[in-house]
């Protein structure tokens, strides 16, 4: 009603008041999307032509639409691109697994002692992930007490039978790869189970207990439902990054490991093949996209609350 | 409907105790089965941690809980055949009004829970919404599934804590109502906890005042409006006027005390044998304006036999309710008395009267002088219109 009056040709005497319209927000929005035009959009727009063109660093590229380079890159790395969701699976799954318990006894049980152990979760991020990974190099070396402890307790053997490990060391190895990567990504799983099941009505527990439901019960049926949130956004958070590592596939492994980043770092950076890097790093973004989004619609249906 | 077999939920000397209170402090009840008990008193005073202690949420720290000849005192909540409606309701928000009601049923196996489901829907009115959830309805509606959800499973008690809290007036009026009827249908042995004197009153057949952990009295309502045995609980449901008295004689059925000089009477079985001093209460509605002094209002009462008991005093409050009006009559000694006279043409008065006031002996009631007289009167002057 009062649209119209506003936009129609009639002229009161007293003219209806224009209702205002506020820029504010949308002047707001302006320096992150400007940010990530000049940073992501740009940068991904070269990368793609980078991905079709063909030549050297001396002679310099052409753009000559060669979609050959991503047949060729994929031929030659599918291999480590199994490896690297199978490592960053893998991982994502120890973490789930480690981080569930903490969050939850964090969010419910720690009380008073919830935001001293907030900040220990944290507490890893004031030091440089390189650091953290390079300490691994130490905490694992073949002379070190924890390879002394698993040879001792023949949890090294335990790692052969699995294809863990090659010899008697833990270090350099797919164990020592997906270890690192499970330590460096837990705080990203840990995070979001805290977030969810900090939310969860303790009285929800209560009532299952209440309706017959046993502790088991109440953790797949109450529990466990109520936390997807949590699991989807740590799970992605831990998996994503997770599978375009190229550090602790570097320092924790040796040659049978090499992970998809590590091939795409060298790549840019040692053989200077940019046309490979580029496409290998558009289908590694094709896959975790395509993967993210069958994940999320598998988890979707649960309708999250 | 379906009778069981179980009995009567008992309590043999629960105390539940914390690291700096006691919560509840050696309670002993019995709770018949079938019948519609109401744990009555204020936030704190132990009913909440009674009723999670019966549901098995916690553990008391002495004592044993009996349903019929079986102690259940060491078995886990799942284990008890004991349901509970929650104060928030705790309906499971990732499920569908018909999965919460399942819930209990499915995990006890019971082959048909589909159609036992559909039927506690029913009758509490809500089959067409089985298939919601739970953050789609209103909190009435919410608070019957959670009714349904536990009725379902015909448990031998059922709990109910503060189930009309979060409802507003009318809604918790109308759901009284119903909750009284479905009880009364289903047969279920229903353990109400409140702080509401009124809902209890409205709904239980037997209502348990605590106060500190302690049981206060446990009476029927008509018996602990009536015959209240603690200040307490005379403060705590309604208001209750308390008169300082000392016993002058007993003769026959009748005694005479003294009150400030002036002689009033009280039949003698509502005193102990060695009672000398004592509270004389008398319930605002008990007392009558009998106009200014000596006037025609006196003689309408004068009907009863003479036998009235007689104060006078002056009018320093009158506040017209409508049902009736509410009068504060200061006593020549500086105590203030209520009196709710109601508005079918006895006599009335304006502030500053001088008037005299009546009342039946047997309307009296006696309490121990050494209870504090104000005792559980907080909060209760706001809603004293409602009684």
């Amino acid at each position: 009603m009062v649209g119209q009056l506003v936009e129609g040709p009639v002229v009161t005497v007293q003219p209806p008041r224009r209702p205002r319209r506020n820029y504010v927000p949308y002047l707001l929005l302006l320096p992150g999307l400007a940010w990530l035009l000049v940073f992501f959009v740009v940068p991904m727009l070269s990368l793609a032509s980078q991905s079709l063109q063909t030549g050297s660093v001396e002679s310099g590229y052409v753009q000559t639409w060669n979609f050959q380079t991503y047949v060729d890159a994929l031929s030659r790395y599918w291999p480590h691109f199994a490896r690297s969701l199978l490592f960053a699976g893998t991982a994502t799954v120890f973490t789930l697994i480690l981080a569930y318990p903490l969050a939850y006894f964090m969010a419910q049980k720690a009380g008073r002692w919830k935001n001293i152990l907030l900040v220990l979760v944290i507490a890893p991020f004031f030091t440089s992930f390189l650091i953290r990974t390079l300490a691994w190099q130490t905490i694992l070396s073949d002379n070190g007490l924890v390879t002394g402890l698993a040879r001792s307790t023949h949890f090294t053997d335990l790692l052969q039978l699995m294809n863990l490990t090659s010899n008697d060391s833990l270090l350099n190895s797919r164990f020592a790869v997906i270890a690192g990567l499970t330590y460096n990504f837990l705080p990203f799983m840990i995070l979001p189970l805290y977030a969810s099941l900090e939310r969860l009505d303790h009285s929800l527990i209560e009532a299952a207990g209440d309706l017959y439901a046993t502790p088991i019960q109440t953790f797949w049926k109450v529990t466990w439902p109520l936390s997807l949130p949590g699991v989807v956004g740590g799970t992605l958070l831990t998996f994503i990054p997770a599978a375009g590592d190229f550090i602790n596939s570097r320092l924790l492994g040796n040659t049978q490991t090499v992970m998809i980043g590590q091939v795409i770092d060298s790549q840019f950076l040692q053989v200077q093949d940019y046309a490979v890097a580029a496409a290998l790093s558009f289908v590694l973004m094709a896959v975790i996209v395509v993967i993210v989004a069958l994940y999320v619609r598998r988890a979707g249906t649960e309708e999250l609350v | 409907m379906t009778e069981k077999t179980s009995g009567d939920l008992k309590l043999t000397g629960v105390t539940k105790r914390y690291e700096t209170f006691t919560a509840v402090d050696n309670l002993d009840l019995v709770i018949p089965r079938g019948s519609f008990f109401a744990l009555l008193g204020p936030s704190g005073c132990g009913k909440t941690t009674t009723l999670r202690m019966v549901a098995g949420l916690d553990q008391p720290t002495i004592g044993q809980i009996w349903i019929g000849d079986q102690d259940i005192t060491d078995t886990r909540a799942y284990q008890r055949n004991v349901n509970t409606v929650f104060q928030n309701y705790a309906l499971f928000p990732h499920l569908s009004i018909l999965e919460n009601v399942t819930f209990g049923l499915r995990r006890r196996k019971v082959s048909d829970y589909r159609a036992q489901a559909l039927e506690a829907l029913e009758l509490v009115q809500l089959a067409h919404i089985a298939k919601k959830k739970p953050r789609q309805l209103s909190g009435g509606m919410q608070q019957r599934v959670a009714l349904a959800r536990a009725i379902v499973n015909r448990p031998d008690v059922l709990l109910l804590d503060e189930p009309l809290g979060a409802l507003d007036l009318k809604l918790r009026r109308q759901m009284q109502i119903e909750l009284k009827q479905i009880q009364s249908e289903v047969g279920l042995t229903f353990v109400h906890v409140t702080h509401d004197q009124e809902e209890a009153m409205t709904m239980a057949d037997t209502i348990a005042v605590m106060n500190g952990g302690r049981l206060e009295q446990v009476a029927d309502p008509a018996t602990l409006y009536e015959r209240p045995t603690s200040t307490f609980v005379a403060n705590f449901l309604g208001q209750s006027n308390l008169l300082k008295a000392t016993v002058k004689s007993r003769a026959g059925a009748t005694a005479q005390l003294d009150v400030h000089g002036v002689s009033l009477r009280l039949p003698v079985d509502r005193l102990k044998e060695t009672t000398t001093e004592l509270w004389l209460g008398v319930r605002p509605e008990k007392l009558r304006l009998v106009g200014p002094t000596n006037g025609d209002g006196a003689d309408q009462s004068a009907n009863h036999h003479g036998e009235q008991n007689r104060l006078s005093g002056v009018v320093v409050d009158a506040s017209f309710t409508g049902l009736a009006t509410n009068y504060l009559v200061k006593l020549p000694w500086g105590q203030e008395l209520m009196v709710v006279q109601q508005n079918d043409g006895a006599p009335s008065a304006v502030r500053g009267t001088q008037v005299h006031l009546g009342w039946a002996p047997e309307h009296g009631f006696a309490l121990n002088a050494a209870q504090d007289a104000h005792a559980g009167a907080q909060d209760q002057a706001d809603d004293s219109g409602a009684i």
